[in-house]
Formats: structure tokens, C-alpha cells, sequence
């Protein structure tokens, strides 16, 4: 009989600060060579389990644990963090963070550097390991000079010369762009072909995951597992949206036509799929039902950006050419992939950098000699990572910050700030302490802190960046009540289902130019545009070539429009 | 990028950077010892010239280090003008001579014995400072830390000073955009405002800064355990070169220096050279 390589018994995991358990009996075997797929939203306790594989639990996170767990024949609760090192690869989730070495080959020799292996046969290893993850002619670079995905393929190959029995993946595309994310998981696959490791992947999007096939899905709510199945049959069951776990867009289209998804029509991946005539008939119906589309009307420009262009030296051109029209209320996204140009774009809006050519323009008035301070009354900008905004401990210091000294009376700034944390919905919690709040509450912070400042635009970089389902839905909502109530959104994003539900006309850039300025499932549904700006095509497009639907962006539309509907209903 | 640099390593194709990381810290310590011994006027300019040397061969040029240059010299001059208010006869009482140059009140009499002895430190300080900066711009950050631990430095320590060195780039970024999105809210950090508004404002970039920088160990330090750190009592280098031809040269220059250095210092009994007599 096979033993299984990773075997949970009866586990339990409280961590020390915790006042319950955060793991709760916890039975799971992973036989070896199979691929499995911890799913969960945030706080399900799936990071945590990956942590109790891997060492980190209880070296690194102290805390208490009943029951047992095997790894690879070690007892993982006693056998320590260096003991399992030997037999699970742990890839982290952000791939700038855990690069060591100041080389490729240097990074990916830090475990054997720690063996004390000779010099001669490191290089050996690494040079042998390198090859297989596709970075063999790479040894020397440094990581400013690697590409996300390339960053991740060093640290796949940094546990891969150990010869782990599993490897361990901890939400392994929460920072890639989504060409690079689905590479990423083809990567993976590979190397599980070719290694026969056994390979353990967290992560909240289950269908980018599902891009290759997964043996099974473990789904985990509030420390349980709720679900232990093949994907087949977990797609077609409604345990994924109960547990906020966003399904496969597809089945989605499928479920709002009416159709039923069995085990059999093999849901987990859009081109495995069968779609039998009846379902393409309820596709039709439900097409023919969608209801007169909606003409907006046309707004006042807001911002007008001409023939921008931004080197930091003058051979190497970050910005070529730039331009376009944002008018008053939109809500739009930047897309393209990383080194695009995207942020530096926003850098010279907010004036933090000057264009070496081309000139902007603001409800009219030219924004050349505007400072920094004054851009800011007009256009707020709120970065990716709130923790590196906020710089008060209480949430009425932090907001008031950015009004102070411009002249307000102390009454005037206490009524304006007041109203803004109510807007954010963040009034009833004015004198809490920024520490008691969650990410996305955080983010609320933030947001309120430029808001304060009268924006009537605001740009938001990676506003969901690592949030599960149901966290951005609350941020997105959130920022749609403010685009409602008059505020312009400008987001650069890497999240296609984000650029496609929310923002009705995308930007996007590829090597610095402009490549296109449609609306979201127009992008989506042009092969050659996603391929230029390493984009992902949405499975819609494939699920409305595959039902006959032209233009395919008909039923994209009709998706957002269904599922706009649904979600206004509380559905 | 933008960040400008404050001190980090500047890889680069050159005779001091292809040294080993232990030579170079070898070399630099003998360096030191031989400037810091002596007050011996002819020695120092003698040394001045090595280091002056050495910075040239390096390819590093002066623009890059210029921050830690000026940071340098203004910390001389305090250095300086506190040696001269603390002790205006310094230099008499070494020499033995006076020779007033500028009659000031009191005992703050300006004497060519005193100016003498304050260009000898700053001689000193030209001295060590090339040298110093070479070490730290020339020299791997992991290499330096195999040195360290060559010379017998646990490995642990050697790493941290190693990782530190690698991430003051990155926490450059930081600062450079949480600053900007801090002056967007109106924190301003230009030279108009006055300085104690700035270094209040200042405090605002700090904490954010602060905790992404600690962010980041967290993660750095759990990848490393990951992967093995800390197993063994000792760990083998990926970058460790092996001993060369210029790396004996260099030792043996560094050895000769000091040993010139003491012999011609302590040659009359008295470190320092005096022109007085």
C-alpha cells in the first residue's frame, strides 16, 4: 500500500497570541505525486496549514497543536523547521521578498550554501536545477534585472536542489501579472510532471489555478475543511460561493442561463468543458433576454493628458507619447504588465515626476506649474500598500492629516474630516486605532485620508492586491458608491475580473505606449491585444466562441450586466 | 532609479574589485592600523597616495560615493573645530614651539603648531576615508560577509551586515514613494520649511518606513529559515573566490605599509614628524 506523503490526523493549531484555535481536526492524506489545491478565503486558516507542512509552525509561530502530522515519514510538530527543509520546498508568495542571493545562481545555492556542499558541486546543482525551471542562462543576473515570473522560477529552483518529496506553493500569483501568473501554473505542472513531487498550491483563484489540472480541491472555512473533492465535482456543487471562493467565470455564465453543471460535463476547465445543445440553447435565450443597453452620456473632460513622454535618462524612454481623456464620473482601469509604464504614468499626474514632453490638462487649466500639494486638492493618489500611507495611530489624525495647514478653520477641517469618515463609512470607528483594523478597512483609511482634500479624482495603484473574493467586493463596492456619488476612479490593475465587473473602459499599455483605450470585454476578447499586454482572455470569450455568440464581448456584457444584477440584489 | 545613493555596493570590472572579499577586508584593516598609528606627516601623505591610487584602480568614481564624501567632511570640519576649542595649544604642547599666527583673546591664539597638528588629522581622515569607501562599494555584499566569516565572525552575523547592505536600496524606494505620497497630503520636506517642522514631518515618512522595512525581515527571515539558515555551525559561499596572484600582492603591500609605517613613525621615539625643530 502507498503511504501518504503528507497525513494530518486529528490536528489542531492554536496560535500563542490567539484565543482559539485557528486549525480545528484537521484529518487530510496527500499521497505522493498528487496535486492538491488548499483553497479558502482569508482567515480560513489555509496559510496557516501550508506553515504547519513546512516547519514554520511552531518554529517561527509558536502555538499549541493536538494531534499528529506526518511529512514524508517526519514528525512535523517535533522534527523542526531545518529537518523539513529537507523534504518540503516552500515557494513564498512574494517573489522580491525572499531573494537572498544578490545573483540567480547565488539565490539558488542558498540551501546548499547552508549544507555546506562544496563549491564545485553547487555550481553543478544550480547549474542543473536553473536549467530545468528555464533560467539556466540567467546565473548572473541580479534581481532588479528579473521579471516577476523569472523571479519566481529562481525561487522554485532555490527548493528544488534540496530534492524535496513537496513542494509547496503559498499563493504563488498573488504579485504576477496575468500572462505571467498563467505561465506560472503551467511551470508548475511541468515540473510536476517531470519531478513526480508531490505539489501543494494555496491560493483564493481557483480558476486561474485550474488553468492546469489539480488532482483535488481542498476547501477550508474558519479552520475546517469543508470540502475534500476532485474539481469536477466541487465546481458543481454551491459550496465555493458559500464560502466566498469566486467560481470559474464560465460556470457562472452557465449558472445565470440556467443550465445545471454536473460532474460530467467536466467543469474545471473551460476547454475540457462539455456543452451539450441544451446549454447552448439556454445561452441564446439568455442573451436574447438581456435588455437595452445603456447610453452614457457624455461628460466634460476631466483630465486630458497629450503626447506625454518621461525617460529617468534620456536613452531609456519609460513613457512615449501619451495620450488621452478621462471625463468627469468614469471609472477606468490601467492595464498592461509590470515596467509598462502604468505607474510612472500616475507619478506624473500627481506631479511627483516632471514629462520631458507633452503637456496635461485639468478641467481645462494646464497642470504644468501646479506643485505636488496643489495636484492633490484636485487628484488623489492612494498606493498599493496602505501600511506604507499611514503614518497617525488614530484614524481622525491620519485623515485630518492631509487638510491641515491649508488654511481651514479647526471647526471647518473637524466637519470636513467627519464627513468624509462618514462617506468611507468609517465615522461610527473615528477614534479607534488604526492597528484594530483589517486590510480593507485600512485601505478605507486611505482612501478617506486624500478624499479629505476634496479629489474629484482619485487614483488607486493595485487597489485589491491579495484580497480574497469577498474582501474585494467590499473595497470594489465600496469604490463604486464613491465613483456614484460624483468621485472619477482611476485604477492600475493587474486583476481582469476587476477591469471586467468594474470599470467600463480600459487603458492599455504595453512598452510604454498606449496600445489601446476600449471597454473591458473588448480587451478581453482580443486575442492579439492580450498577447501584446500580457493580459489573460477571459473564459467568457472561449465560452461564447465555443456557444456560437458574435461578437463574443455580447455575451461578456451580458455576464457583467447579469452579475451587477445579482450582486445589487444581495444575491 | 530615482533613489539616489547613499552607500552600496557598485559592481564593476576592476583589479580591486576582482580581489578576494578577505584580502580586501585584510587589507583595509591593515590600512587603517598604519594611518591610525601615525602622526608622522611624511607617512601620511605616503599612504594618502596609495589610497588616492587605489580609488582610481577601482573605477568607482567620486559622484557616486559624493554623499558619504560630504557627510564626511562636514563631520571633519566639526571634528576640527571642536580639537581647536577643546585645546588651542594641542599643537604647541606636541611640538614645542609656538609660532602665533593670528593673536585671537585668551588662549584661542591661532599657532602654526595647532594648524599643523589639525592638517595632520585631516590627513588621517583623507587617509582612512578612500579606503573605507572602496571597502564597502567594492566588495559583494555576500563576499563580505564570507570575509567576515573568514576571519572568524560567526556567519550569522556576517549575513545579517550582508542583507542590510543589500536592502538599503529597496528601502530607498520606499522612502522615495511613501515621501512623495506623503507630500501629496501636504507634508512638505522641501528646504522652505523651517527645520523643526521638517523633522516633525520627517517622522511622518518614518513610521510607515519603519514597518514595511520590518515587513520585510519578517518575510526575508522566514524564507531563510525555509531554506536551511542557521542548520550547521558553518556554511560553504557560492561567491567565495579563490585566493590569486593579486591577492598575495595585496596583503604583502598591505603588511609592508604598516611596517613602513611603524618603522619611520617610532624611528626617533616621537609619532610625530616635526618641522618646527
Amino acid at each position: 500500500m502507498i503511504e501518504p506523503v503528507i497525513s494530518f490526523r486529528h490536528f489542531s493549531f492554536q496560535y500563542r497570541a490567539q484565543k482559539r484555535p485557528t486549525l480545528h481536526e484537521i484529518n487530510l492524506d496527500i499521497m505522493p505525486g498528487e496535486r492538491v489545491l488548499i483553497a479558502g478565503p482569508s482567515g480560513s486558516g489555509k496559510s496557516t496549514l501550508g506553515s504547519c507542512i513546512n516547519g514554520l509552525i511552531p518554529f517561527s509561530f509558536p502555538g499549541e497543536i493536538q494531534g499528529s502530522l506526518t511529512v514524508d515519514g517526519v514528525d512535523a510538530p517535533t522534527a523542526g523547521i531545518f529537518a523539513l527543509s529537507a523534504h518540503v520546498g516552500t515557494v513564498l508568495q512574494d517573489p522580491d521578498g525572499q531573494f537572498i542571493g544578490l545573483t540567480v545562481g547565488e539565490d539558488i545555492a542558498f540551501a546548499l550554501e547552508n549544507e555546506c556542499v562544496a563549491q564545485d558541486e553547487m555550481k553543478e546543482t544550480v547549474g542543473r536545477v536553473a536549467s530545468l525551471v528555464g533560467i539556466g542562462s540567467h546565473l548572473e543576473l541580479a534581481p532588479h534585472e528579473l521579471s516577476g515570473g523569472q523571479k519566481q522560477r529562481v525561487s522554485l529552483a532555490g527548493v528544488m536542489v534540496d530534492q524535496v518529496k513537496v513542494l509547496l506553493f503559498d499563493e504563488p500569483l498573488a504579485n504576477l501579472d496575468p500572462a505571467t501568473g498563467k505561465q506560472a501554473i503551467e511551470l508548475i505542472d511541468e515540473i510536476q510532471r517531470r519531478t513526480d513531487t508531490t505539489v501543494v498550491i494555496i491560493e483564493h483563484r481557483l480558476e486561474d489555478v485550474l488553468w492546469r489540472s489539480v488532482d483535488r480541491i481542498v476547501l477550508m472555512n474558519e479552520g475546517r475543511i469543508v470540502a475534500d473533492m476532485r474539481p469536477d465535482e466541487l465546481l458543481s456543487t454551491d459550496l465555493l460561493r458559500r464560502h466566498g471562493i469566486r467560481e470559474p467565470l464560465y460556470l457562472s455564465a452557465l449558472r445565470y442561463a440556467g443550465a445545471d453543471i454536473r460532474p460530467q460535463m467536466r467543469p474545471a476547465q473551460a476547454d475540457t468543458l462539455v456543452i451539450g445543445e441544451d446549454e447552448k440553447q439556454m445561452i441564446g435565450a439568455w442573451m436574447r433576454a438581456a435588455g437595452p443597453g445603456r447610453e452614457a452620456e457624455e461628460r466634460p473632460v476631466l483630465l486630458e493628458v497629450s503626447h506625454i513622454g518621461f525617460g529617468y535618462t534620456p536613452e531609456r524612454k519609460i513613457l512615449n507619447d501619451v495620450s488621452f481623456a478621462i471625463r468627469e464620473g468614469e471609472m477606468v482601469s490601467i492595464v498592461g504588465q509590470n515596467g509598462a509604464g502604468k505607474s510612472t504614468l500616475s507619478k506624473l499626474i500627481c506631479g511627483f515626476e516632471t514629462p520631458d514632453e507633452g503637456s496635461m490638462r485639468f478641467a481645462g487649466e494646464d497642470m504644468a506649474d501646479w506643485s505636488i500639494r496643489e495636484r492633490a486638492a484636485h487628484i488623489g493618489y492612494v498606493m498599493q500598500n496602505p501600511n506604507q500611507m499611514i503614518s497617525k495611530t488614530m484614524i481622525f489624525d491620519e485623515v485630518t492629516l492631509g487638510i491641515r495647514g491649508r488654511g481651514y478653520s479647526e471647526a471647518e477641517i473637524r466637519e470636513r474630516v467627519e464627513e468624509t469618515l462618514k462617506i468611507c463609512g468609517l465615522y461610527p470607528f473615528r477614534n479607534w486605532p488604526i492597528s484594530a483594523l483589517s486590510f480593507g478597512q485600512k485601505k478605507r483609511v486611505t482612501i478617506a485620508s486624500v478624499l479629505v482634500m476634496g479629489p474629484k479624482m482619485i487614483i488607486l495603484d493595485e487597489p485589491t492586491a491579495g484580497q480574497d473574493y469577498r474582501h474585494y467586493t467590499e473595497i470594489m463596492e465600496f469604490l463604486r458608491g464613491l465613483n456614484e456619488q460624483g468621485v472619477t476612479v482611476v485604477m492600475i490593475t493587474h486583476d481582469m475580473h476587476l477591469m471586467l465587473e468594474y470599470t467600463p473602459r480600459a487603458l492599455v499599455f504595453s512598452g510604454g505606449a498606449m496600445i489601446a483605450d476600449k471597454s473591458a470585454a473588448e480587451v478581453l476578447c482580443d486575442p492579439e491585444l492580450v498577447c501584446r499586454a500580457a493580459l489573460k482572455e477571459t473564459s467568457l470569450f472561449h465560452l461564447a466562441s465555443r456557444c456560437g455568440i458574435e461578437p463574443p464581448e455580447a455575451l461578456v456584457q451580458r455576464f457583467i450586466d447579469t452579475d451587477r444584477e445579482v450582486r445589487a440584489h444581495g444575491g | 532609479m530615482a533613489a539616489k545613493t547613499v552607500l552600496n555596493y557598485l559592481p564593476r570590472k576592476s583589479v580591486v574589485h576582482a580581489l578576494t572579499g578577505t584580502t580586501k577586508l585584510a587589507f583595509f584593516l591593515l590600512f587603517t592600523f598604519a594611518g591610525m598609528l601615525t602622526y608622522d606627516t611624511r607617512v601620511l601623505l605616503g599612504l594618502l597616495v596609495v589610497s588616492l591610487l587605489a580609488f582610481r584602480v577601482s573605477r568607482i568614481k567620486v559622484s557616486e560615493v559624493r554623499f558619504m564624501l560630504v557627510f564626511m567632511l562636514i563631520f571633519l570640519l566639526l571634528n576640527n573645530f571642536f580639537v581647536f576649542v577643546f585645546n588651542p595649544n594641542q599643537g604647541t604642547e606636541i611640538y614645542g614651539t609656538r609660532h602665533v599666527l593670528l593673536p585671537l583673546p585668551g588662549r584661542f591664539a591661532v599657532t602654526a603648531e595647532e594648524l599643523f597638528y589639525l592638517f595632520n588629522i585631516t590627513l588621517k581622515y583623507f587617509v582612512a576615508l578612500p579606503v573605507a569607501m572602496l571597502f564597502i562599494s567594492a566588495t559583494d555584499p555576500s563576499e563580505f560577509a564570507a570575509s567576515l566569516n573568514s576571519i572568524g565572525v560567526s556567519y550569522r552575523v556576517g549575513y545579517s551586515v550582508a542583507i542590510a547592505l543589500r536592502y538599503i536600496p529597496d528601502i530607498q524606494r520606499d522612502y522615495h514613494n511613501i515621501s512623495q505620497a506623503q507630500q501629496a497630503r501636504g507634508v512638505e520636506l522641501g528646504r522652505k520649511e523651517p527645520l523643526m517642522k521638517r523633522l516633525r514631518n520627517a517622522v511622518n515618512i518614518l513610521l510607515p518606513l519603519i514597518l514595511s522595512s520590518l515587513a520585510r525581515i519578517d518575510v526575508i527571515s522566514n524564507a531563510m529559515e525555509l531554506r536551511g539558515f542557521g542548520k550547521k555551525k558553518k556554511r560553504t559561499w557560492y561567491t567565495k573566490k579563490p585566493f590569486g596572484r593579486n591577492d598575495y600582492l595585496a596583503l604583502l603591500l598591505g603588511v609592508l605599509l604598516l611596517a613602513a609605517s611603524i618603522a619611520i613613525t617610532f624611528a626617533d621615539g616621537n609619532r610625530f614628524y616635526n618641522p618646527f625643530m
